[in-house]
């Protein structure tokens, strides 16, 4: 169900209009990009796997709503969403995608291996589930160094199935790591349902074996996901150590491109489309209070576009990395800036 | 504006397809995210939606159609009030992409080995002439190259199975925990995927961990990481993700442990750009390369051997030192023949070396010390003075160190050769657990001075 609008000029409670505004500009960019990613690789200008986040952008936008600056993030191959909510450039993205010398990773990662030590975005991860420990890693290195930053370890429901995820849970909740793990449940693991792969569907719940607190969450609307995500954050932040939020959600497009998706009816899709749209439900509560008008939300939609559109334009024009790329970055002299050691 | 819409390419390989069916029709307003049409590829029936929106103007390609290009125009949208009359058919498909030309064409590399030119070999010596020396273990020395690092850099941690409070199943890190708390001294639970993906992940953050693996058969539950993740990931971000971190333990055959636990990993980790890989002999280069690994900004393999942590060596007694990566150790200089090997092999070596020169064959034995970076430079300049080389390695036969550098030295130094090169390696096998059938399976002295004689003809 979507979320009822609040009456004119009230807000839903905790968010101002300005908030609403953004989550609703974050979400519509991903969802265009992600659009325009699917375009250019039908066109042949990407290649390779290429997953695509529509369907699922409020969970990634509903949570760095409660980031600050120092917290992590990593997730799976399924990325783009989460680099661009976290503040990385259209334009680097798209280019990596083209495998251009653009790209955060100079053309060297493409759509499923990219980072950006600025932004502290630890990857685009292309082995389901090898993020898991990574993150609690990264979280390990906060907790060494003191700090009370946190992060946020993204992984999907057939990652959850992975022997790995639980072994980091152990040593997660042993070790009280300040991570939030986010399982983003779009109720498909490739072509596989939840309920064909494990007799035990709640996902949060496993938690609970291991001494770690969760709760599942509608991942369809992203104040529900920010009001989970503070609370996770607060359990983190004040030491009290891992926090798990299935994030209930569902991807429009197929697992890849190339995936037919024979495995559910186009009526579920549409019905999700229809009724529980993440962007649309923002839309609603931006017009319906009043907070926002019909021509303020299509100059917003012609700004995404632009940014979408120009970004697609660099991605073609940057050129190929040159040949002596192939044999660079195998091997670093020193280690590279920005670590977070040197901020400690 | 009209807007053509594109045959897509829906797969990774795929080059044209079949446009199975429209479900749109001239006329129709389309909406971004309408299913327009059905198509075809080798692998499966593939739903086409839309991107942009407006009005299907014209059908360019109709229904039924085989062998379509990728980015032929199939149909052109229009916004209302345009007319469909007026869109000519493009006459030519567009290139297949846009990717600029083939102007990046690679000229076929001399070696897929990046360094093919040999330098000259730093013969440099590790210490200065006249340094006071200590015996020390190999054990011994491990220890004191993990604490001197621990006390110079705060953000050098250890982690693994029993290194704290039980003091290390080989009691490597003995004394370790008490010195630097269990901050810094992490004993985890029995976990290698997990804890290996843990101290990755705190790499990447700028720690600098080192990982002890109880033996290395146990890495085999972690090597994804090792591979997948610590190895690769600083190329896959363009330069931005270091991973200075060490996977040391006890490597190879021990004795009598069976075929779970005694198989040596140097070839295997040696095949992967991203990773070095070090695998000492004596306590003198343990201590100095493990230094140097914990300074290291990459991903190191540090391959150590059970039965070499009791033997004594003769050790610098310095307050700091290091030994490079990439720079051999002559252990024995010799001239008619070249033996190159490395960790417990090096034992085989000399021993095999003394056997030797009782008969009268001088053989120079190479402790290459470190296998990635190899020191291609020394074993070339042996070879050219003996024009004889054999290898000596614990490891199986296929794909084995051995085989890379007589591959590298046919390349390389084939006219200096003057026999074929010999791989002494262990045999083929799974270890066995019986006494005498494990003896056979490893690697002997016997067979390295079995295999000098047959390269010097004598």
């Amino acid at each position: 169900m979507a979320r009822k609008p609040s009456s004119e000029g009230e807000t839903p409670a905790n968010v101002s209009k300005d908030e609403l505004l953004q989550y609703y500009r974050d979400m519509l960019l991903i969802r265009r990009f992600e659009e325009k990613a699917g375009q250019l690789y039908g066109m042949g200008l990407i290649g390779g796997f290429c997953h695509l986040y529509i369907g699922q952008e409020a969970v990634v936008v509903g949570l760095e709503a409660c980031a600050k600056e120092g917290d992590k993030r990593i997730t799976s191959y399924r990325d783009h969403g989460h680099m661009l909510a976290c503040g990385m450039e259209a334009n680097g993205v798209m280019a990596e995608l083209t495998g251009r010398e653009g790209g955060y990773s100079k053309g060297k990662g493409g759509s499923m291996h990219m980072f950006s030590r600025e932004k502290h975005f630890y990857g685009g991860h292309g082995i389901v589930a090898a993020q898991v420990p990574l993150g609690a890693g990264l979280a390990f290195a906060d907790k060494y160094l003191g700090n009370d930053n946190v992060t946020f370890t993204y992984f999907g429901d057939g990652a959850a199935n992975q022997g790995q995820v639980y072994e980091t849970y152990n040593m997660a909740a042993q070790w009280d790591l300040p991570v939030v793990f986010v399982i983003e449940n779009n109720q498909y693991a490739m072509g596989t349902s939840v309920k064909r792969s494990t007799r035990s569907t709640s996902l949060f719940g496993r938690g609970e074996a291991f001494g770690i607190s969760g709760e599942q969450v509608d991942g369809m609307d992203v104040l529900a996901v920010k009001a989970a995500g503070e609370k996770a954050v607060e359990h983190c932040r004040a030491g009290k150590g891992p926090y798990i939020l299935e994030v209930m959600t569902y991807r429009y497009r197929g697992h890849s491109m190339s995936d037919p998706a024979k495995y559910r009816t186009r009526e579920e899709v549409q019905k999700m489309r229809d009724e529980r749209d993440p962007i649309e439900n923002i839309r609603e509560i931006l017009l319906q209070g009043k907070h926002a008008s019909e021509d303020e939300l299509k100059a917003l939609d012609k700004e995404i576009k632009d940014i979408v559109n120009e970004s697609a334009e660099f991605a073609k024009e940057s050129p190929e990395p040159a040949l002596e790329e192939l044999w660079t970055d195998i091997y670093a002299d020193e280690l590279p800036q920005g670590s977070a050691t040197e901020n400690a | 504006m009209a807007t053509e819409i594109l045959m897509p390419a829906l797969s990774p390989t795929m080059e044209e397809g079949t446009l199975a069916k429209w479900l749109k029709k001239e006329g129709d307003e389309v909406k971004s995210g309408d299913i327009i049409a059905e198509i075809e590829t080798d692998k499966a029936t593939m739903e086409f939606e839309a991107v942009d929106e407006g009005i299907l103007g014209k059908i360019l390609v109709q229904e039924g159609t085989q062998g379509v290009a990728v980015n032929t125009a199939i149909a052109v949208l229009i916004e209302e009030g345009e007319s469909a009359d007026d869109i000519e058919a493009p006459a030519e498909p567009e290139a297949k992409t846009e990717a600029p030309a083939e102007k990046s064409e690679a000229k076929p590399a001399a070696s897929a080995v990046e360094a093919v030119e040999t330098p000259e070999p730093d013969r440099s010596p590790d210490w200065p002439e006249g340094t006071p020396m200590k015996t020390m273990t190999v054990r011994e020395a491990l220890r004191e190259a993990m604490a001197e690092e621990m006390r110079r850099d705060e953000n050098v941690l250890l982690m693994g199975e029993e290194v704290g409070e039980y003091q290390g199943a080989y009691k490597i890190s003995q004394g370790l925990m008490d010195e630097f708390t269990e901050r810094r001294v992490v004993d985890t639970p029995i976990s290698e995927i997990g804890f290996t993906g843990i101290a990755t992940g705190a790499a990447f953050a700028g720690l600098r961990p080192i990982v002890e693996f109880m033996t290395f058969n146990f890495s085999m539950q972690a090597i994804d990481h090792i591979i997948n993740s610590a190895a690769k990931t600083l190329y896959m971000s363009g330069g931005q993700m270091g991973c200075p971190i060490v996977f040391r333990g006890p490597n190879g055959a021990a004795a009598r442990v069976g075929a779970q636990h005694s198989q040596d990993y140097a070839a295997w980790y040696s095949a992967i750009p991203g990773l070095k890989v070090v695998m000492p002999y004596s306590a003198a280069d343990a201590k100095g390369l493990l230094k140097q690994a914990i300074r290291d900004a990459n991903p190191v393999i540090f391959l150590e051997n059970e039965i070499l942590y009791g033997r004594s060596f003769e050790v610098p007694d310095l307050e700091d030192f290091t030994i490079p990566f990439g720079k051999a150790r002559i252990a024995r200089k010799g001239a008619d023949v070249t033996i190159v090997s490395f960790g417990i092999g090096v034992a085989h070596s000399l021993d095999a070396a003394e056997k030797l020169a009782e008969q009268g064959i001088d053989a120079e034995v190479i402790d290459l010390r470190t296998l990635r970076p190899l020191d291609y430079a020394s074993i070339i300049e042996s070879v050219k003075k003996t024009n004889r080389l054999i290898t000596v390695e614990e490891g199986f036969p296929v794909g084995s160190i051995g085989n890379h550098i007589s591959a590298y030295v046919m390349e390389n130094a084939f006219d200096w050769l003057d026999a074929p090169v010999i791989n002494c390696t262990g045999k083929d096998v799974p270890m066995p657990y019986a006494a005498n059938l494990e003896r056979h399976a490893l690697i002997t002295v016997d067979e390295v001075v079995e295999a000098v004689r047959k390269v010097t003809y004598k």
